[in-house]
């Protein structure tokens, strides 16, 4: 329940990965007003619908704006108001379902226009709010209640989306990690373009992989997540490819494009390249005196 | 002498027929006289039937006019489907290099032969539009004058192609006067006070909405609405300004979304299959309470439809155009001025109640070319919202109708939320709340409710109530009615939704209110009807305006049909 507001009545299950994650964002957004000397009125949280999108109200302490929008709609609300406002910092929260399914015509287009916000991506392998339906990220053969015979479709390899439509900067994490994720947060936060921490966190009701992400060294099974090696150089796209295509989990940033100017930055060189200003509404009705 | 003169120029989509018409108009609108266009096309890029028209007046132009006094037809088709339309006294001139015609008011060029020998071979509808020149006695240094201004653009060659053109004009009313045929004379032009503009319709939409002080514009391409965004990408370029082409019609809404509730005045344009796209966005518009505009430019249809016709068949989605309990406001412009204002009323509404608005308008007005008095800017009345100054705190959301809108980077943080929510945005599903929230949403309705409207005769128990751009033709229709003594009453507005209260109050005491609408099922009269309003439609379903006296036959029809079965009963 948010501490701002009593009447709210939506809760997260307990040990719901999604918990980990609103930490981090509130550290994160908090430690940037602080840094900046900006108001943290400055940033907004643009939120998809899911049980992940539920992040943008139960922000504790200083509150930023948000937009609890429609279904799969977070990156185009996105679009629109860092266009129109490049002053602020834009935030979005956003589910596997929302952001991989409903709303993947959007990533494409944002990523071509390189667009200066930061996604989250909550996957949890799952509909959460919807109470457990198959979603892009779900493994083939699992049984969810619209996979009666176990999955049929292969999984979606979000990481791999990503780099091919052509996103700047995108790191991968796990929720549990709550400290290194808000540094990740942070560093795509003050990255110019468009970024993606794309965040496992699961699902304790219908998807829990909390064991299979950590391992068992004891009976020796392998984490499915593990930290992405020092020498990594994150500017090389190959390589960034490489730990995208890994059929196991990188932590850690994979990749960050070196030359990135973001959207707006590209509308103001244009605009200062072609010498376009403001005409008045009499100057161009002048163009069509008769 | 005559005081009005309809040209068609009909052919095939590539062929020039709709810069034809408007050549003509342009020279005539240079010289004095009131012009308006209309074209129609399919929805392809070369070939398929086209038609372009203009129509030429001395007085004030209603509609594009009914009968033609001169078709031109540039093959057989054209001629076999438009010459039925040709007035009794009209002419037809056509190519006769493409087919030969047997009419005795039939005119045969060799346009293109005639054009490669006036050394511009491009020029064929120059010998075309000189040919109409010498049937309507329109003075041909009109023409010359205005295409000396045209072609003079500062380019090596300009003088060249100025000469061409001005040859081909010689060539093509010479060849018509040896035919010795001609139309009743045009009067001259009467003087017109004040400053004159030629202006398109999607033109006069985009200058209302920049007047009232337009953000940020963002759109898909679309027919019959494309124009709106090409004319904002060249034009709404300041550098707090942005114009930016969406991925689809779910992209430009939502954007639009993210550009409102950022503080800024947002519009975006679109068509039907754009508008059915928006549904989901404009509830969140609605339940969040941001102020952004849709211009819906509507056509034929659903689905597709007919792309490039025009109809008046979006009210109803227009009003309701997604899911729940909803009713987004709508602004139909009537004519080109009306356009102007109407989008600049459209940003207002918008500002004033805090919400999506609706500006609703057709092909037919958004494609048009019209002269027209350049709006009195000193009547432009700019609203902006009211803005929050931190003092309610989180509460966005409080009170029982509009309340201080809070810009993101200043104080009064909230979530705008599409979820049923409380005074800070954050989701409930209490039905006190839903309540609540539900009458607050309606009652900001009641800002938007005193919008002027026109009403003439107004004793009469039986009323005209036309929308968007079927006022001309029938105000020319009940101009003619009255003339002939005909007991009827005008009314009109553009502000759709909600009604004018004291228009409704009105309304409310006819016997009947007849509203001719291009649509199958007379929207606007189903929608009064459900209001207790004894209203019933005129439809057409064409994909073409009202003609003013089809028009007016079928009022009388309806008119005289009751008062017969009055004397009977
Ligand atoms: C247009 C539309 N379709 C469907 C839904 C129902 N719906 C709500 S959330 C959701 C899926 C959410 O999954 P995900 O994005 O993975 O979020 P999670 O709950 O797992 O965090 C669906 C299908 C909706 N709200 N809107
Ligand atoms: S259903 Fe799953 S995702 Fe949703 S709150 Fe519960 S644990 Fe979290
Ligand atoms: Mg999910």
């Amino acid at each position: 329940m948010s501490k701002r507001n009593p009447e709210y009545d939506f809760k997260w299950c307990p040990g719901c990965g999604d918990f980990g994650v609103k930490r981090a964002v509130e550290a994160a957004l908090t430690d940037r007003a602080a840094t900046l000397s900006q108001p943290i009125e400055n940033s907004v949280i643009v939120a998809g619908i899911g049980c992940s999108g539920n992040l943008v109200h139960l922000q504790e302490g200083p509150q930023p704006f948000g937009i609890h929008g429609i279904h799969g709609r977070t990156l185009p609300i996105a679009y629109g108001l860092k266009s129109s406002r490049p002053d602020l910092n834009v935030l979005i929260v956003s589910g596997d379902g929302d952001f991989l399914s409903i709303g993947a015509e959007h990533i494409g287009p944002q990523a071509k226009r390189n667009i200066d916000v930061t996604a989250i991506i909550m996957d949890n392998g799952v509909y959460g709010l919807t109470k457990g339906q198959a979603s892009p990220t779900t493994e083939i053969e699992v049984i969810t209640s619209t996979t009666p015979y176990g999955k049929l479709d292969d999984p979606s390899r979000p990481l791999e989306t990503y780099l091919a439509a052509g996103v700047s900067f995108l790191a991968s994490t796990l929720s549990t990690q709550v400290k290194a994720m808000q540094q990740l947060i942070t560093e795509a936060m003050e990255y110019p373009g468009f970024s993606i921490v794309h965040v496992q966190s699961p699902c304790t009701t219908y998807n829990d992989n909390y064991a299979a992400l950590k391992g068992n060294e004891k009976e020796g099974i392998l984490p499915m997540a593990y930290p992405i090696e020092e020498g990594h150089d994150a500017g090389d796209i190959d390589a960034a490819y490489r730990l995208a295509r890994d059929s196991r989990i990188p932590v850690g940033i994979i990749y960050k494009r070196e030359d990135s100017i973001p959207a707006h930055e590209r509308l103001d060189l244009a605009r200062e390249r072609t010498g376009a200003t403001q005409k008045s509404v009499e100057e161009l009705f002048q163009t069509m005196a008769i | 002498m005559s005081n009005n003169l309809v040209v068609r120029f009909a052919g095939e989509g590539g062929q020039g027929v709709v810069g034809g018409s408007e050549i003509l108009a342009a020279a005539a609108a240079a010289v004095g006289y009131h012009i308006l266009t209309f074209s129609t096309f399919p929805s392809q890029i070369k070939g398929g039937p086209a038609w372009g028209q203009a129509r030429i007046s001395t007085e004030e132009i209603l509609s594009s006019g009914d009968e033609l006094d001169v078709l031109v037809a540039l093959n057989q088709y054209a001629y076999d489907h438009n010459v039925e339309e040709l007035s009794s006294t009209g002419f037809v001139v056509y190519n006769s290099e493409e087919f030969e015609l047997d009419d005795p008011r039939a005119i045969g060029l060799p346009a293109d032969q005639m054009a490669r020998d006036a050394g511009n071979p491009r020029a064929a509808n120059m010998i075309v539009i000189g040919a109409v020149a010498q049937l309507a006695d329109f003075p041909l240094g009109y023409l010359e004058e205005f295409v000396t201004k045209r072609f003079s653009r500062g380019r090596p060659g300009d003088e060249q192609i100025i000469e061409g053109n001005i040859k081909a004009l010689h060539m093509g009313a010479e060849a018509a006067k040896e035919l010795g045929m001609s139309l009743d004379s045009l009067e001259s032009p009467k003087s017109i006070e004040g400053e004159r503009i030629l202006i398109k319709g999607f033109e006069a939409a985009c200058l209302g909405a920049i007047a009232a002080g337009l953000d940020s514009f963002i759109g898909y391409p679309i027919s019959p609405a494309t124009t709106m965004l090409v004319y904002m990408e060249s034009n709404l370029h300041g550098s707090d300004k942005f114009v930016g082409q969406a991925s689809s019609e779910i992209e430009s809404i939502a954007s639009l979304i993210g550009a409102g509730f950022s503080g800024k005045k947002v519009m975006t344009s679109t068509a039907g299959p754009g508008l059915s796209l928006m549904g989901e966005g404009l509830g969140l518009a609605w339940m969040a309470e941001i102020p952004l505009v849709v211009a819906n430019i509507q056509r034929g249809g659903p689905a597709t439809g007919l792309p490039t016709k025009t109809e008046q068949s979006d009210l109803i989605v227009a009003i309701n155009p997604g899911h729940g309990d909803m009713s987004v406001p709508v602004i139909a412009p009537g004519t080109i001025e009306e356009a102007f204002w109407a989008a600049a009323d459209a940003v207002n509404w918008a500002e004033r109640y805090q919400g999506p608005v609706i500006l609703l308008s057709e092909a037919s007005i958004a494609e048009r070319q019209q002269d027209i008095l350049k709006p009195d800017m000193s009547k432009l009345v700019v609203e902006n919202r009211s803005v929050s100054d931190g003092s309610e705190g989180n509460e966005r959301y409080k009170g029982d109708a509009v309340s201080p809108f809070p810009v993101p980077g200043g104080p009064g943080a909230y979530v705008a939320n599409g979820s049923e929510h409380d005074e800070q945005g954050d989701t409930t599903h209490l039905p006190d709340v839903h309540i609540r929230m539900t009458e607050r949403r309606f009652k900001k309705l009641e800002l938007l409710m005193d919008g002027h409207y026109e009403a003439e005769n107004t004793d009469s128990s039986i009323a005209l109530l036309p929308w968007g751009s079927s006022k001309g033709p029938t105000y020319a229709a009940f101009q003619s009615l009255r003339s002939k003594g005909e007991d009827i009453a005008w009314y009109y507005t553009m502000y759709l939704n909600p009604l004018p209260t004291a228009l409704l109050d009105e309304l409310l005491s006819k016997d009947l209110v007849l509203v001719p609408e291009l649509s199958y099922l007379g929207q606007l009269a189903q929608i009064l009807r459900a209001k207790g309003i004894k209203a019933e439609p005129i439809t057409q379903y064409t994909g073409l305006p009202f003609k003013e006296n089809v028009l007016e036959a079928r009022i009388t029809e309806i008119v005289q049909e009751r008062a017969g079965r009055m004397l009977v009963s």
